[in-house]
């Protein structure tokens, strides 16, 4: 005979799942995505579309190999987000190759490899992401150009030859600097912030098209805190770390250090604090350790932008975080009531 | 005056369905069938039984009386017949059975001669700390701790601040509430006893903010000597830890008692009890219960202890569902019973009717830190949980898992539905048990030990005693018989001695 179950107390519970979590997650991704699809076409779309795809069908067979159920760990929404930001790290006009090896990776190493959802130690889609940042650099520095006059994004059907049946006809007709690459490589030329900023590719913010997508993640991550999905800590601290760091270096010499606003006005920067480092699953835990690790992460993301050989560094940053976090909550611990110092 | 409140980290403010109840005058629970008293409804040793099968007992007669320092009597709830003394199931989540008596009520419900201590302020507190002992006085809040020992160290330890908690926190729960309304000056009277008992110097009674009712029939009863504090509605304010920390802004040390910070805390019932005790010397026979969830008709009673559950769900109409689940207390911190057949106790303050919940699979930790955010003790629930987990005790114990007070906060978030709860019990469970283990092999140990030294002692000690004696036997008789015990000792000690005895 099996001993019998106890049921424990609370007899109650306040009803939220894992699952509601990561949809509500999802869905405060959706304005942004549809301010991307409307600048720059619906590539980004697709993009989504196939990471998750290729993610669901990736966790299935790991499942399947690994003898677990199916069922509790694909409709739990984790490789949902998982999938979506990944592609939302991915140049919409990625080639579809490098969107699925992204995928897997991500699936695959970064999350399973470990033991699947919880265990994790580094955030599974900026594992993908920078995999392929690093074997496809070429391919992977192909951003759609600025929405500037003379331009137009491409349609449906010109997205999906992009991603399919990528030529680099097709895909030169239609890419450009993005703002960080831009201000990096004319920075390189002994050129001044204040010349470079006034090629028509930067709008008042940041890059022209990328400033909006970049306010439209923020709307989404202010609706994240608004539902409690997530606490100020992480974000604060990211957007104090890239601040601070970027502010003097701004203050130092702003002809050759753009001012903090105009990184903190990049997609990567909003998405980065608001959806990429409260990952909770590989952040710090208590409020003062992700306090500390979000200020490492906007701190790093930024030092990698200035001197790093990428425009972009915030998921590298995310993953120097993601290994700290555990030393991080080492040592701020929140002091356990009645226990004196 | 008024105080400033302080808050505690952490918690939850919960939906309180307190409506149901609190309005309505408390029903009399009619006399049961049969009355089972488990021997142990405190925290401590159990009563012994000072009854025989087939007495007579009259209600509240003392039936068990207290078997050490930190035990209470238990008396007859009504008058009748001691039918059994033996194992009965009793409240308990594993449905465990425990040693009770069981009196078959002769209908009659006739009191035993019981007395008053007249004037209590000329009495010696520790008079009133016998009463309050032998009346059967436990904490009837929940844990069931015996009030003369808290009293006791409250008499010997300077006391500054007596509360008095009527913070009734857990949904649901309206017993207190109530039985302010309809018993407001036994619980001032109570809470002036106890202050006198341990000599306070500050009396706080403490209720919700959403208990205005309660609030107000107090308030017209308090004179200067006592402050009426209204606690923000934030569960678990009326934790003793976390009640203290919002009146006095104080913690209690880990590990320590209210006492060491000069605080002591008794719930109203335990108040109003005393006060029966000392004016009128009844013991505590019957207790509110609340009766609530999906019953018809919910509402408070007035319980004879003993009383089975299943005759207070009968009262409020409540018909046996087997998809419904019975808990006895609040649905936070309450028990599941797998019967109803169990009775009512000095701790059963509420019996609440819950429809099954969807079985809800517990997933993977996602680390989201909810748990720890609604910690009122600021623990790391997610860490003491993988702790528990691994079997890494020693870990969980460093992480302060005995300052836990199982308030279910972190379960309650748990996007994952992990019984957090569960896993901390479990854990403090394996530790005490591997304690009492070692204690056990230590004991076995010294017992080993002075044993050896024992026998060592009695063949060194043995002649010196002889020489002693040798002084008074100076006759020749006594002389020659100490000599040939001597001969025969000496002989019996060139044998080898005997081999220890094997131990486990």
């Amino acid at each position: 005979m099996t001993e019998p179950v106890v049921i424990s107390s609370p007899h109650r519970h306040m009803g939220m799942t894992v699952r509601d979590v990561m949809l509500r997650v999802a869905a405060a991704l959706v304005p942004g995505i549809l301010v991307y699809a409307g600048i720059f076409g619906p590539g980004v779309l697709i993009q989504c579309i196939l990471a998750v795809i290729t993610g669901l069908a990736t966790e299935a067979l790991i499942l399947l190999w690994r003898g677990r159920p199916l069922r509790p760990a694909l409709s739990d929404g984790s490789v949902i987000v998982t999938g979506l930001l990944l592609a939302l790290c991915l140049s919409p006009l990625s080639p579809w190759w490098a969107t699925v090896i992204a995928t897997v990776f991500a699936v695959g190493l970064g999350k399973h490899a470990f033991g699947g959802l919880g265990q994790n130690l580094f955030n599974p889609a900026m594992v993908g992401f920078v995999f392929v940042l690093l074997c496809f650099p070429a391919q992977m520095n192909q951003w759609p150009a600025a929405p500037v006059e003379g331009t137009t994004s491409p349609g449906i059907t010109d997205s999906l030859a992009i991603i399919f049946v990528p030529t680099d006809t097709a895909v030169d007709a239609v890419s450009g600097a993005s703002a960080l690459n831009h201000m990096k490589s004319r920075l390189g030329l002994m050129e001044m912030v204040s010349e470079i900023r006034t090629a028509p590719i930067y709008g008042s913010l940041g890059g022209r098209g990328w400033e909006w997508i970049a306010l439209a993640w923020l709307a989404g991550g202010v609706a994240l805190l608004a539902l409690g999905l997530i606490r100020w800590h992480i974000p604060a601290g990211f957007i104090a770390g890239m601040t601070v760091f970027s502010g003097v270096a701004w203050l130092l010499n702003a002809d050759v250090y753009a001012a903090p606003l105009f990184h903190l006005a990049t997609p990567g920067a909003t998405l980065g604090a608001f959806f990429i480092a409260t990952d909770p699953v590989t952040a710090a835990t208590s409020d003062r350790g992700r306090l500390v690790y979000g200020a490492l992460i906007g701190a790093l993301a930024c030092l990698l932008r200035l001197w790093g050989i990428y425009p972009d560094g915030v998921a590298f940053a995310v993953l120097i975080g993601n290994a700290c976090a555990p030393v991080i909550d080492r040592f701020t611990q929140p002091r356990v009531l009645g226990v004196m110092p | 005056m008024t105080r400033a409140l302080h808050a505690f980290p952490g918690g939850l403010p919960l939906d309180h369905y307190m409506e149901w109840t609190c309005g309505e005058e408390s029903l009399l629970q009619p006399l049961p069938e049969r009355i089972v008293l488990p021997l142990q409804q405190h925290i401590g040793l159990p009563a012994t039984p000072i009854v025989s099968v087939r007495d007579k007992v009259l209600k509240g007669q003392r039936i068990g009386a207290a078997s050490g320092y930190v035990s209470v009597s238990i008396h007859a709830s009504t008058s009748g017949t001691v039918t059994d003394i033996g194992d009965h199931p009793v409240p308990h989540p594993a449905g465990i059975t425990a040693r009770c008596i069981v009196i078959e009520p002769d209908g009659e419900d006739r009191w035993c001669e019981i007395k008053a201590v007249d004037e209590y302020m000329s009495v010696d507190p520790r008079r009133l700390q016998e009463v309050i002992r032998d009346c059967g006085i436990t904490g009837l809040g929940g844990a069931g701790f015996p009030a003369h020992v808290k009293i006791n160290e409250g008499v010997e330890n300077a006391v500054d601040t007596l509360i008095i908690n009527g913070v009734e926190c857990e949904p649901f729960i309206t017993c207190d509430d109530r039985l302010i309304q309809e018993k407001a000056a036994y619980v001032v009277a109570g809470t002036r006893m106890i202050g006198h008992a341990v000599q306070a110097k500050h009396r706080v009674i403490a209720v919700e903010s959403d208990m205005p009712a309660a609030y107000a029939a107090l308030a017209r009863l308090v004179g200067d000597d006592i402050e009426l504090v209204q606690v923000p509605a934030r569960y678990p304010a009326g934790g003793e830890k976390q009640l203290i920390q919002v009146i006095t802004g104080k913690e209690v040390p880990s590990g320590g008692l209210a006492i060491h910070i000069g605080i002591l805390v008794q719930n109203v019932a335990t108040a109003a009890a005393v006060y029966r005790a000392v004016t009128r010397g009844e013991p505590v026979i019957s207790r509110y219960v609340t009766v609530a969830g999906t019953v018809p008709r919910p509402r408070n009673l007035q319980v004879l202890l003993g009383t089975p559950v299943a005759d207070c769900l009968r009262t409020c109409g409540h018909e046996p569902d087997p998809r419904q689940r019975i808990i006895l207390g609040g649905p936070m911190m309450g028990q599941h019973l797998r019967s109803t057949n169990v009775p009512i106790t000095k701790t059963s303050n509420c019996i609440l009717v819950q429809s099954e919940p969807e079985p809800a699979p517990e997933l993977a930790c996602i680390r989201c830190g909810n748990c720890a955010t609604v910690c009122p003790v600021q623990l790391l629930p997610q860490q003491l949980y993988l702790d528990a987990r691994a079997g890494n005790y020693e870990a969980a114990r460093q992480h302060h898992l005995f300052d836990c007070i199982e308030c279910g906060c972190c379960s309650y978030v748990c996007p994952s539905r992990i019984p957090l709860v569960q896993y901390y019990r479990h854990a403090k469970s394996h530790i005490a048990a591997e304690e009492r283990r070692r204690d056990g092999a230590d004991h076995a140990r010294s017992r080993f030990q002075a044993r050896n030294d024992r026998l060592r002692a009695n063949t060194e000690e043995k002649p010196d005693a002889d020489a002693i004696n040798t002084a008074a036997a100076n006759s020749e008789y006594v002389q020659a018989a100490v000599e040939r015990s001597r001969t025969r000792r000496q002989a019996r000690d060139a044998t080898p001695p005997e081999a220890p005895e094997p131990h486990d």
